[in-house]
């Protein structure tokens, strides 16, 4: 492929790949992002591509490899083009019988999604309730390229922006679109990106660098590794038109190492790119030069902070500074630098497009355009959601999450990753955006939701986070390093039983000196998960401090499991399967005996038992 | 020069340098455990925080890296400020319960004792050793490793390092005292980096007084002849003009 000279040049090109593809020929599209590969997809696609052989398709029906379309609940996920009939779950077993029914314009119905409360079945994506009330702007293409192929993104318009930005708009235009629409940082700062370029594009020194943040350390959270494993030329794009906005000609994408599918993708998406002349010198014949290189990071949660980002980059520990002197006058190398993260840059190609007026008609007042969101938990259709900016907890979690799994009742939702905080039932009809989110004493951060239902325990769940960081701590200030385990450690003996007066008090001590003292964000948001539980859930930490009580039965050394005698018929399928042989079979028709002596309170009776006879309190 | 004010004083200041460069010039006292200033500052105790505001707004900043700004209204112990360097001081003392330089500047900020389980260290990982080892001595023997609470100072995998050259500046700026030096006959032993020197005898005094890697590095870095090393310090004579040799 010779490298494309100008923007009339790609329009050509653009034509020639249009014409090449015919609109009509069936397709399917497979998933083979990270999600669906760990549930076996790669078994999966090569069952497929041998069925069409077999089948005598090939060139007749295509089979695409693309990235992951969010629904990772019920993967391998499965469209069939131009019809856009859209299967889930679905098998090696199943691949024959899909291939066939292309052939006879069949849909097979026992592989369509079925809604779980009216048990219609839905054909087509736009029918699934999980994407029919998404706005899927920067996540909607995943499953119409093949990310390996530059060809299929310039067939979908790609890098029309890019040239648009080049050769219709001044630097400093670009800058203005960017600024006018609103954009904020999707890292979870929420910092309007506009203000960053400017800051940075108006800082003296040269070179100036550009970084894609593609850290993404919250292990709940994968928007980032699903725009770079799938759609990596979005980033790219909208990276290089933020350069030349800013006046930078050397950029780098932070990638961590354990995100191996992205780091080959985005590796090849960039090779393509400069090969057609979107990247490397004089950019589409404008005169514009951008090079990029790739990072790979260790897999430090504190490296997705933007100073020990850099820090990392420039080969030495990844820890943060104090950010005194902003990243933007003093960052890489102690030169001007601008850092976003993967889905602020993925949205920029859109602004350029449609313009900051569209983006701007998407959202609340302060958070504009859409939001991706991982929805996990105990939600029924747990994936990837993009949303607009506003929408409502409740239409996330019921109308695209399908409601709480086994119709238990919810109780709170994480949001934000591992330092975000807790939201409880009384705020579900709040409008998600940045301002509110921080309102609520939790924060947009990661991305990351995690639904839980009334299974879940308040002062475990905080627990939980709490050794997260305290693992992820630096450990370079001693708020967050000695802070956080103090605070760690009192929650554990709460959890233990060994809870006193004054804890609670004590904790929210600590959480006010973490969050004035420590150095970085990392540390400063580090007590939420704490006092946001503290705050929404304060009697279920009473219940345990005074009443040696876990009300959600889950803290281990406040519970003990029950038979409840009525209930018990004696199946002795308990007995199996206690580990500890705890459980004594006492002849059919009556009911087991429990020995709290030697029970672990594992819950294997508890999950076991079909009848409910097995209690927790 | 930028004016600003710091607690009751109005003082002038050079721009780029410190609110607590600034303060320790006037005298105005900030607790201060990971600053010292031979290095570069990083911000790691916390104990140095005052509250800075500007236009009504006001926050908590390390003065050890806040640049003076004009106007800027310092305020060095307000009650947001004790308070932090209570806890902070508490949970360092909870660490190093044992270590007087804690103790005492624990009694100095009120904190008598701590609810926290006792550690026993001796180490509050300031990072000033690492940080003179690399800024002042050049050979970066030793550095922080791991994360959070199992975070150390150390020598590459915990061996004896090839680079330490056994200078001792590390127990020199140690505010605890944990890094010892021991000089025993002809040897010097450092006993936290598993680090064993042979002294130098004086050639006037015979007394042991340097280790030869410390002298060898000295003579490399400075390009001097052998002879200039092999005197103490005690033994050499102010007036350049009279060489020990005469003496």
């Amino acid at each position: 492929m010779p490298r494309i000279n100008s923007p009339s040049e790609l329009e050509e090109i653009r034509k020639e790949i249009q014409a090449k593809r015919d609109p009509n020929k069936p397709c399917i599209a497979m998933c083979a992002g990270t999600g669906c590969l760990a549930l076996g997809a790669r078994k999966v696609i090569e069952s497929f591509k041998e069925e069409v052989k077999r089948q005598g398709l090939e060139g007749k029906v295509d089979v695409r490899e693309n990235g992951c379309p969010g629904f990772c609940e019920r993967g391998t996920v499965v469209v069939i083009y131009p019809e856009g009939i859209c299967y889930l779950g679905v098998k090696s077993e199943d691949a024959a019988e899909v291939v066939l029914s292309i052939q006879e314009k069949k849909v097979i119905e026992r592989l369509l999604y079925v809604n779980p409360s009216t048990g219609e079945k839905a054909t087509y994506e736009q029918e699934i309730p999980f994407y029919r009330n998404q706005i899927r702007h920067l996540i909607g293409n995943n499953t119409r390229i093949d990310p390996r192929n530059i060809d299929d993104y310039l067939a979908l318009g790609g890098y029309g922006a890019l040239a648009k930005a080049l050769f219709q708009r001044t630097a400093d235009e670009v800058l203005e679109e960017v600024k006018k629409a609103n954009l904020r940082g999707r890292g979870g700062g929420g910092f309007p990106t506009g203000k960053k370029w400017e800051t940075c594009r108006n800082a003296l020194e040269k070179p100036k660098y550009v970084i894609v943040n593609c850290d993404e350390g919250d292990p709940g959270a994968f928007m980032d590794r699903a725009l770079t494993e799938g759609n990596p030329h979005s980033v790219l794009e909208g990276f290089i038109i933020g350069a030349y906005a800013i006046g930078s000609h050397e950029g780098y994408v932070y990638i961590r190492n354990e995100y191996p599918l992205a780091v080959e993708n985005l590796g090849i998406a960039i090779e393509q790119a400069e090969e057609y002349g979107f990247l490397g010198k004089n950019i589409l014949g404008s005169g514009f030069d951008f090079t990029v290189r790739v990072g790979r990071g260790g897999g430090a949660f504190v490296c997705g902070e933007s100073t020990a980002l850099m820090a990392s980059l420039e080969g030495k520990v990844g820890e943060p500074r104090a950010k005194y002197i902003h990243t933007a006058e003093k960052g890489l190398w102690d030169k001007p630098t601008n850092l976003n993260n993967v889905e602020t840059w993925a949205n920029v190609p859109l602004i350029i497009n449609k313009g900051a007026d569209w983006f701007g008609a998407i959202g609340t007042e302060g958070s504009k355009g859409t939001k991706i969101f991982s929805l996990v938990g105990k939600v029924n259709n747990t994936g990837l959601v993009e949303v607009p900016m506003g929408i409502t907890l409740r239409d996330i979690i019921y109308k695209i999450g399908g409601g709480i799994r086994g119709n238990k009742k919810f109780k709170a939702v994480q949001t934000g990753g591992p330092s975000g905080g807790v939201i409880p039932e009384q705020f579900l009809d709040a409008p998600i955006d940045f301002d509110e989110l921080t309102k609520l004493g939790s924060m947009m951060g990661s991305g990351g939701m995690i639904v839980m239902d009334e299974d879940n325990c308040m002062v475990d769940i905080a627990k939980y986070f709490l050794s997260f960081l305290e693992e992820e701590s630096c450990g370079k200030c001693v708020p967050c390093r000695e802070g956080v385990k103090r605070m760690e450690e009192i929650l554990s003996r709460i959890s233990e039983g060994r809870g006193k007066e004054g804890d609670i008090q004590q904790l929210e001590r600590l959480a006010t000196a973490i969050a004035e003292g420590a150095l970085c964000a990392l540390g400063k948001t580090a007590p939420n998960p704490v006092l946001t539980t503290i705050k929404y859930f304060r009697e279920e930490y009473e219940a345990h401090i005074k009443e040696k009580r876990c009300p959600a039965g889950v803290c281990k050394e406040l519970i003990n499991y029950f038979v409840i005698d009525e209930k018990c018929p004696g199946c002795g399928i308990c007995v199996k399967n206690c580990p500890q042989g705890s459980i004594t079979f006492m002849g059919k028709k009556n009911p087991v005996v429990l020995d709290q002596s030697k029970c672990t309170k594992c819950g294997t009776c508890f999950d076991v038992c079909k009848l409910g006879a097995i209690e927790v309190r | 020069m930028v004016n600003l004010w710091i607690d009751d004083h109005e003082v002038k200041a050079k721009e780029g340098s410190t609110i607590l460069e600034v303060a320790r010039e006037k005298g105005i006292h900030i607790p201060t455990l990971c600053y010292h200033d031979a290095v570069s500052s990083a911000g790691a105790c916390r104990l140095c925080m005052v509250e800075i505001s500007k236009n009504a707004h006001s926050r908590l900043v390390t003065s050890c890296l806040y640049p003076v700004e004009e106007g800027l209204v310092v305020k060095t112990n307000t009650e947001r400020v004790i308070n932090l360097r209570r806890v902070i001081i508490e949970l360092l003392l909870a660490r190093c319960p044992n270590v007087k330089v804690i103790q005492d500047m624990a009694r100095e900020l009120g904190v008598e004792k701590t609810e926290f389980e006792l550690e026993d260290k001796d180490c509050i990982l300031c990072g000033l050793c690492v940080r003179v080892c690399e800024e002042i001595v050049g050979v970066s023997a030793i550095s922080l490793v791991n994360r959070g609470n199992k975070r150390e100072a150390a020598t590459p995998f915990y061996e004896a390092s090839n680079s330490c050259i056994g200078c001792g500046s590390c127990a020199y700026v140690c505010p605890t005292g944990c890094i010892k030096v021991e000089d025993v006959g002809d040897k010097r032993i450092i006993p936290r980096w598993k680090a064993e020197f042979k002294l130098k005898k004086c050639r006037v005094c015979g007394n042991y007084f340097a280790p030869e890697a410390q002298l060898d590095y000295l003579r490399r870095e400075l390009g001097l002849p052998e002879e200039e090393f092999e005197v103490c310090p005690n033994c050499r004579v102010i007036d350049n003009d009279v060489s020990y040799e005469e003496v």
